[in-house]
């Protein structure tokens, strides 16, 4: 599976709907995402893709839409 | 001896924009003073500091050598190792002083209060502690003995925030804004002003000097006929609550008025706070600077490790158990009294209660709409109000003095 398809499956799991057809909605004004949504977010790509992603890389005007989650995770694969 | 403190008359304002003008020139024109405006910045501190103040200039000399040392002596240790318990140690270390500053008057440790208290200390803190825990994560890799300090000083600040981040801070320091871009800061900044005047001399004036001790004294008169309960008790909380934000958001804005002077773009502290839809809505926009510390430092923080490490199963434990921890965490920091503990519990309870509505909410379809929404405005803000009338200590007095 691709990176962008492996990404939103898991979003899909945290947020509990399919968020496919949103990819450049802000999921933190929507209210999708929280906080608490987010580390679990951060914990399933370390598993999922082996990368580092600490509390502290999380900037939330860099993660706030599907799309850019895939970005972000296909730069950190590097 | 001459003391001014921070915003605190009209002439504050005068004397720093006249001492930022050069500052500001220099902007327009591409470039950035960086010497001038470390030399007016401690200058504006020491006067804070001068005059019957000075034990708290000792005190933040000798706070600033404890933190620069520590962190520049984690910064080396994390590129050569990464024991989790040194990373406890240090944050530990960070926020000792601190923390013995809370205990003092609590415990009538007189002399740690005169030695080691300042103004400003608590957001220091957070500015360092911060750090070591980026350092930890990899996020910040050196140590810059001189743009730890201009971060640690930095002067519009220094006494009550807003709390900045480092690398953010940094972006801003090292580069010079486009003219049209600060053009525009300096528009905003005018603003801001203007707007940090109606507030804090203006309503908050009204609110907390003309018109609280005159509620609050006729609660006290007519508390003891009716064991402490009146109804004036409610026009006290509607007045100092409202007071409270007047007043904080009006120190808030000049903070970051002046910081957009000088090119800096500390970030906001207050969103319309109390048009909040619900409690989690609400710190989203309250005291937004340290809210959001709160939720980055300690709330992911806390978060992260219960679910790495598996303490619990179920997500909703976790993040009940991190909410509490977070709210008493922030409780206990305002102070050892029992109505700031109370009022961390009460917000950390309240966003457990909030969180299972929302789950309820979203599971049941409850219906929504402008009504609603109305409503959900109304009762977040009384929640609100009560835990601030909690907060302010007038129960305190009203019960037990």
């Amino acid at each position: 599976m691709a990176v962008k398809e492996e990404v939103i499956d898991i979003l899909n799991t945290i947020i509990g709907e399919d968020i496919s057809d949103q990819m450049d909605d802000d999921f933190f004004e929507s209210g999708l995402l929280d906080s608490m949504a987010t580390v679990e977010l951060l914990l399933d790509l370390e598993g999922k893709f082996d990368i580092q992603a600490p509390v502290s890389e999380f900037d939330r005007n860099e993660w706030n839409t599907p799309n850019k989650v895939v970005n972000k995770v296909e730069s950190l694969i590097g | 001896m001459l003391n001014i403190q921070p915003y605190a008359d009209p002439k504050y304002f005068v004397i720093l924009l006249l001492a930022l003008a050069p500052l500001a020139i220099g902007l327009y024109f591409g470039k950035r003073f960086a010497l001038y405006e470390v030399i007016v910045s401690l200058v504006f501190i020491f006067l804070m500091f001068n005059g019957s103040k000075y034990h708290e200039g000792y005190a933040l000399v000798i706070y600033m050598i404890w933190q620069w040392l520590l962190v520049w002596a984690y910064t080396l240790y994390r590129k050569k190792s990464n024991n989790s318990w040194v990373f406890y140690g240090a944050t530990f270390l960070g926020a000792l002083p601190l923390v013995l500053i809370k205990i003092a008057p609590a415990a009538n440790w007189t002399h740690v209060s005169t030695l080691l208290g300042f103004m400003g200390i608590s957001y220091l803190t957070f500015r360092s502690v911060a750090m070591i825990m980026e350092t930890r994560d990899g996020s910040i890799k050196d140590f810059d003995p001189w743009l730890f300090l201009r971060f640690m000083l930095f002067m519009p600040a220094i006494s009550s925030g807003p709390i900045d981040r480092y690398r953010r801070f940094v972006k801003d320091i090292v580069t010079v804004p486009t003219r049209e871009k600060y053009v525009a800061m300096l528009e905003k900044a005018v603003w801001y002003f203007f707007l940090g005047f109606l507030y804090k001399f203006i309503l908050a004036y009204i609110l907390g000097t003309l018109l609280l001790p005159h509620v609050e004294h006729l609660t006290l008169l007519s508390a003891s006929a009716h064991h402490g309960w009146s109804w004036w008790l409610i026009a006290v909380m509607y007045v100092d609550g409202l007071y409270l934000f007047f007043d904080f958001a009006g120190y808030s804005l000049f903070a970051v008025a002046t910081s957009y002077v000088m090119g800096i773009e500390l970030p906001m502290n207050f969103n319309k706070p109390f048009l909040a839809k619900n409690l989690k809505d609400f710190w989203n926009r309250w005291h937004m600077s340290l809210s959001f510390w709160f939720r980055d430092y300690i709330f992911m923080r806390l978060v992260f490790l219960m679910m790495k490490k598996k303490w619990f199963k179920s997500r909703v434990t976790i993040s009940n158990i991190a909410y509490i921890a977070n709210m008493l965490i922030m409780g206990f920091w305002h102070g050892l009294t029992w109505y700031y503990i109370a009022y961390g519990l009460f917000h950390g309870v309240g966003l457990v209660i909030n969180d299972a509505w929302l789950r309820y909410k979203k599971k049941h379809n409850v219906p929504h709409n402008k009504f609603t929404e109305i409503l959900a405005i109304i009762i977040t803000f009384h929640v609100v109000m009560i835990s601030f009338l909690l907060f302010l200590g007038f129960l305190d007095k009203l019960w037990f003095q």
